[in-house]
């Protein structure tokens, strides 16, 4: 590869990699935000200039790790409508509140029809500033998002393409349903070749 | 703002039902801010046109079946001023599906008498669930349930891993309980010293804006409150108790902060324009008006001649106010409101708090005025906007600072390396911090559930008393210039006067004997 190539491009894998890391970042802060773990089992690091809180519970840690290996996968062939990360009552199993990530297939610099192809010259640094800006927007749902004064357990819910294969220890399941539910859209990023809505849904009390 | 009033101005057009137009009545507002509880509501003019469009509903219950219409219109035109669209959520109805919605509720009602005995279908297909709607209140819910008919799942498959996560463990309770739940108030524990915890006199501020991110009221050093409320700033005499009005805004324009020089009768007032003026309180008389910001001024803070003012636009900006030319720097730290400001009581560093949830610390320039381009620190340990900060007058590289509803925590900082001396959960928003001159404690105002002002031993935190008595949160505290009385300002629209810190009687016998006892000897000294 020629050393102008190289210099600032994204290509469709690169481009899965930045999402799937903000989903992992952005599942963690969720996680902790919303109180559904315990807060002592919660390590604080240092990305895209905040601190973020991530759990250290190696079985969340192994189900996201298996889960994220999974859609970036997917993402970097792009056969992904949306990610959708669902709270549930760990007793009565209903849904109380569902972070929905569309993903969106963007077609980068070169307009290329075969998205392999495809780039995207966009600095990664103005990426993560935009990413960063949807992180603050989802520690600040605090502020209006219903307690969830339960026992919750939480799960990831995949939206493919038709013609996806299932892959093993992979399950479809059907569409969830939140009674009496309200929207509220965060900021969006895009890479160039994706563009990340993030909605969090949730259920209004009474 | 001109554009802002034009809107709001269409709106009040396109209201058919004859309601009052322009700003709603005191009594409204009251009974509307009793109705919301907690929830921050801001008075600009902005949400006072939201306000009167809505004021016919009867309460600000988001049914989406009722007000669906107009309010998807409003967060398409909500305009900003805040860099990059702001922090604070209106809900974005963009994701419910309305279109669809509408069409069924209409087909709904058009064919209902022959669907009536379909009432069975209580399935995930949302058409047939809408038409066995029967009452008011199942129709709502399946409305709910249409608006959210996700748009782009048809065809596709919906995939999930097989080992699920684990639940959290049943011991578990939600941390955020503290936030939501009212106690009643916690019985205080037995300090060293009597603190009232009534508050001593209280005067009523109608008006008093509701705003987290302004400071609306200073103490100054010759014992005068400048306090601002709506659009126009009084100044109360502690002395005397006169009361006298500084100036009125124009229509739509309101002081965004207010803050007294060091000594003296100069009063900086941040507009919502952008720009600080500077008043003769004495002579009742505009000296200056500094522009610079693109937005309106919600913090300042005073450096001898200089003032500091940090602004919604996110910058922050050093005025000269001797000099022709005004502006010295302006630092561009933030990248969103800044609504906390604090010189060092030894001038060396400026602490800035903003709606990013950061708190930079500038150090001096080089050059002794102003202070360098760059954050001397970046804490971002704070999960909310921070507006409360405080330097601590014995201990002048420690900084106190404090969070809003999502984080809660008054965290100590040492500016000299950077680190993080100690965290503590207030379990409420923290609204304003000061540090007492006679007593090594500090004071904190809070918001939800308590309202209080709560006062900590430093450094062990450990709480010795809570003054309650506002009905909703105290947004601003100043402390009188003998440091023993604090006036708080609540969003109940009252500000509350707190002997708190008076100093005790028999320590400040001990010490005027101990000085005269001083002068004696030295007085022997100089004879011998």
């Amino acid at each position: 590869m020629s050393a102008q190539a190289t210099k600032n491009c994204i290509t469709l894998k690169g481009s899965a990699q930045i999402i799937v890391e903000y989903l992992k970042y952005g599942i963690h802060s969720i996680l902790f935000q919303r109180g559904i773990y315990p807060a002592e089992n919660f390590d604080s690091t240092q990305q895209y200039g905040l601190t973020i809180l991530m759990s250290k519970d190696p079985k969340i840690e192994t189900f996201l790790k298996n889960v994220l290996s999974q859609t970036e996968e997917w993402l970097s062939k792009n056969m992904i409508n949306k990610i959708s990360m669902v709270i549930t009552n760990a007793h009565s199993k209903e849904v109380l509140e569902c972070w929905d990530f569309k993903m969106q297939a963007e077609m980068g610099d070169n307009q290329s029809a075969d998205p392999t192809q495809r780039t995207s010259s966009k600095e990664v640094l103005r990426i993560q500033n935009e990413i960063r800006d949807v992180m603050r927007q989802i520690s600040a749902t605090v502020s209006y998002l219903p307690l969830l004064d339960c026992i919750c357990t939480f799960d990831v819910m995949i939206h493919t393409l038709e013609n996806t294969e299932l892959p093993a220890k992979w399950d479809e399941t059907g569409a969830i349903v939140i009674q009496n539910a309200q929207a509220v859209q965060l900021r969006s990023f895009s890479t160039g070749l994706h563009k990340v809505e993030t909605v969090v849904n949730y259920k209004m009390s009474t | 703002m001109s554009q802002f009033n034009f809107v709001s101005d269409l709106q009040n057009a396109l209201i058919m039902d004859g309601e009052t137009r322009g700003p709603a009545p005191r009594w409204k507002k009251k009974l509307e801010a009793s109705l919301n509880g907690s929830v921050n509501t801001t008075r600009s003019v902005l949400s006072v046109s939201y306000n009167t469009s809505f004021s016919g509903v009867q309460a600000p219950t988001k049914t989406p079946g009722k007000s669906s219409e107009g309010k998807t219109k409003k967060s398409n035109t909500t305009p900003t001023k805040t860099p990059g669209g702001g922090d604070r959520f209106i809900p974005n109805r963009a994701a419910t599906n309305f279109e669809l919605a509408h069409f069924l509720v209409n087909k709904d009602s058009g064919d209902k008498s022959d669907e009536e005995n379909d009432k069975a279908t209580t399935s995930n297909s949302n058409e047939s669930n809408v038409q066995a709607s029967a009452h008011k209140g199942e129709r709502q819910k399946l409305l709910s349930e249409v608006t959210q008919v996700p748009g782009d799942s048809n065809g596709g498959r919906i995939l999930c891993y097989q080992n699920k996560a684990p639940a959290a463990p049943e011991s578990h309770t939600n941390p955020l309980k503290v936030v939501y739940s009212i106690k009643t108030p916690i019985s205080t524990k037995s300090g060293s010293r009597y603190i009232p915890t009534t508050s001593e006199r209280i005067l009523d501020a109608p008006d008093f804006i509701n705003d987290y991110y302004l400071n609306l009221m200073d103490w100054s050093g010759d014992n005068i409150v400048a306090v601002a409320l709506g659009s126009c700033v009084y100044l109360w005499n502690a002395a005397s108790g006169n009361i006298e009005q500084l100036t009125e805004f124009e229509e739509g324009d309101y002081a965004g902060s207010l803050s007294w020089i060091q000594e003296g009768q100069i009063l900086a007032i941040g507009n919502s324009t952008g720009a600080v003026e500077l008043w003769d309180c004495s002579k009742v008389k505009r000296l200056r008006v500094m522009d610079g910001h693109s937005a309106r001024v919600g913090s300042l803070a005073w450096n001898s001649f200089l003032v500091s003012s940090g602004s919604r636009d996110g910058t922050i900006i050093h005025h000269d106010v001797r000099s022709r030319e005004h502006k010295i720097s302006s630092l561009a730290g933030h990248t969103q409101e800044v609504c906390g400001l604090k010189w060092s009581t030894d001038f060396k560093y400026l602490a800035s708090g903003g709606n990013d949830n950061l708190v930079n610390v500038w150090s001096l320039a080089s050059s002794g005025v102003g202070t360098a381009s760059e954050a001397l620190h970046k804490f971002n340990e704070h999960q909310a906007a921070v507006r409360a900060l405080a330097w601590c007058p014995w201990q002048p590289s420690t900084l106190a600072s404090g969070g809003g509803t999502a984080d809660r925590c008054i965290k100590f900082w040492n500016v000299n390396n950077g680190s993080l001396i100690k965290s503590v959960d207030s379990k409420s928003q923290v609204c304003s911090l000061l540090f007492s001159r006679h007593y090594k404690e500090l004071i904190s105002a809070h918001g939800f559930a308590n309202n209080q002002l709560t006062i900590w031993k430093y450094p062990t935190m450990v709480k010795q008393a809570d003054l309650t008595g506002h009905t909703s949160r105290v947004l601003q505290m100043a402390m009188s210039p003998d440091g023993s009385t604090v006036i708080s300002a609540g969003a109940d629209e009252t500000l509350r006067l707190w002997n708190c810190f008076a100093p005790d009687p028999l320590a400040a016998k001990k010490s005027a004997s101990v000085n005269s006892k001083a002068k004696q000897s030295v007085f022997r000294q100089s004879i011998r």
